[in-house]
């Protein structure tokens, strides 16, 4: 379990558009901090500061492949599949739902399906 | 209630819904079959769904985007992959570009439909979506994080409260 100071860090981390922009590009896992700065119109110094912000937070890790030091996103593959689980869940209930209001609509006769089935 | 079980598998990156509807297969069928009807709830209210291309035949491509309250325009589609109407439906739901082309880089997931009668004038629909990948769900959760899916489980005003502390600094 995470702490309440954990989450906090985590939200912070992500509040920032570029930082969760690195989070997204570092998945793959192939560029180093020089390489990341490239995408962006800030300073490698800056980027850098970004970097540790997130690593500070867990988000993303420094892994070093041959002599090169890449940023990698760290995620917890479980706990992202529960999360993607449990977002899926709410998208198919919405849907679900307004299945059942057109469904319902029919009984209602305010449905304007009719016009379309012709 | 209308969603009857919801089943999830994280290790089999699989998630089953059962929903239960006071009409005929036939009816909940048409809710896939026809485009005007889908388009009623395949998107969230704040996101509306137009399908600019939609034939249900196997092999063929649906083709879809939502409007946002911004204007903006995500778009997505379907690769279908059966059809057997009124019974199931299986597609491969994908992300596609600002052109309508699929997305390659974007994970794709597998949905498969079944409906059933099951008596009483009532009709069984189960969904069944499969994911790829642990990575793919990964870069689910990493999009997400910037389209607001974490508002969705109920982080909304935790983020809304750093934003403001991080935008004042």
């Amino acid at each position: 379990m995470q702490t309440g100071t954990d989450i906090d860090r985590v939200f912070a981390a992500l509040a920032d558009p570029t930082r969760r922009d690195i989070v997204r590009r570092s998945i793959a896992g192939q560029e180093g901090v020089a390489e990341l700065a490239d995408h962006y119109p800030m300073s490698f110094a800056a980027v850098q500061k970004h970097v540790a912000v997130l690593e500070r937070a867990g988000l993303v890790t420094k892994q070093r492949i041959g002599r090169r030091k890449v940023v990698r996103t760290h995620a917890d593959g479980l706990a992202a599949a529960r999360r993607v689980l449990d977002h899926y869940e709410e998208l198919w209930r919405g849907r679900i739902d307004r299945m059942a209001d057109l469904i319902t609509e029919d009984t209602e006769g305010t449905d304007k399906t009719r016009e379309t089935q012709a | 209630m209308t969603v009857t079980a919801v089943r999830k598998d994280p290790d089999a990156l699989t998630l089953t819904l059962t929903a239960e509807f006071d009409a005929s297969p036939e009816r909940v069928w048409q809710l896939w079959a026809d485009p005007r009807q889908l388009e009623r709830w395949w998107g969230p209210p704040t996101y509306p769904a137009t399908f600019t291309r939609h034939d249900l035949a196997p092999g063929s491509r649906v083709e879809y985007h939502m409007t946002g309250p911004e204007g903006d325009q995500p778009r997505g589609y379907w690769d279908v992959l059966e059809v057997d109407p009124p019974r199931s439906l299986a597609f491969r739901d994908g992300f596609a570009n600002e052109d309508g082309s699929p997305n390659e880089e974007l994970p794709q997931t597998i949905a498969r439909v079944t409906i059933a009668d099951i008596g009483g004038g009532r009709t069984r629909m189960s969904i069944e979506s499969v994911f790829p990948s642990a990575e793919a769900m990964e870069q689910i959760v990493a999009m997400g994080v910037e389209e607001g899916l974490t508002q969705a489980v109920g982080q909304i005003d935790a983020i809304l409260a750093e934003d403001a502390v991080v935008r004042r600094s």
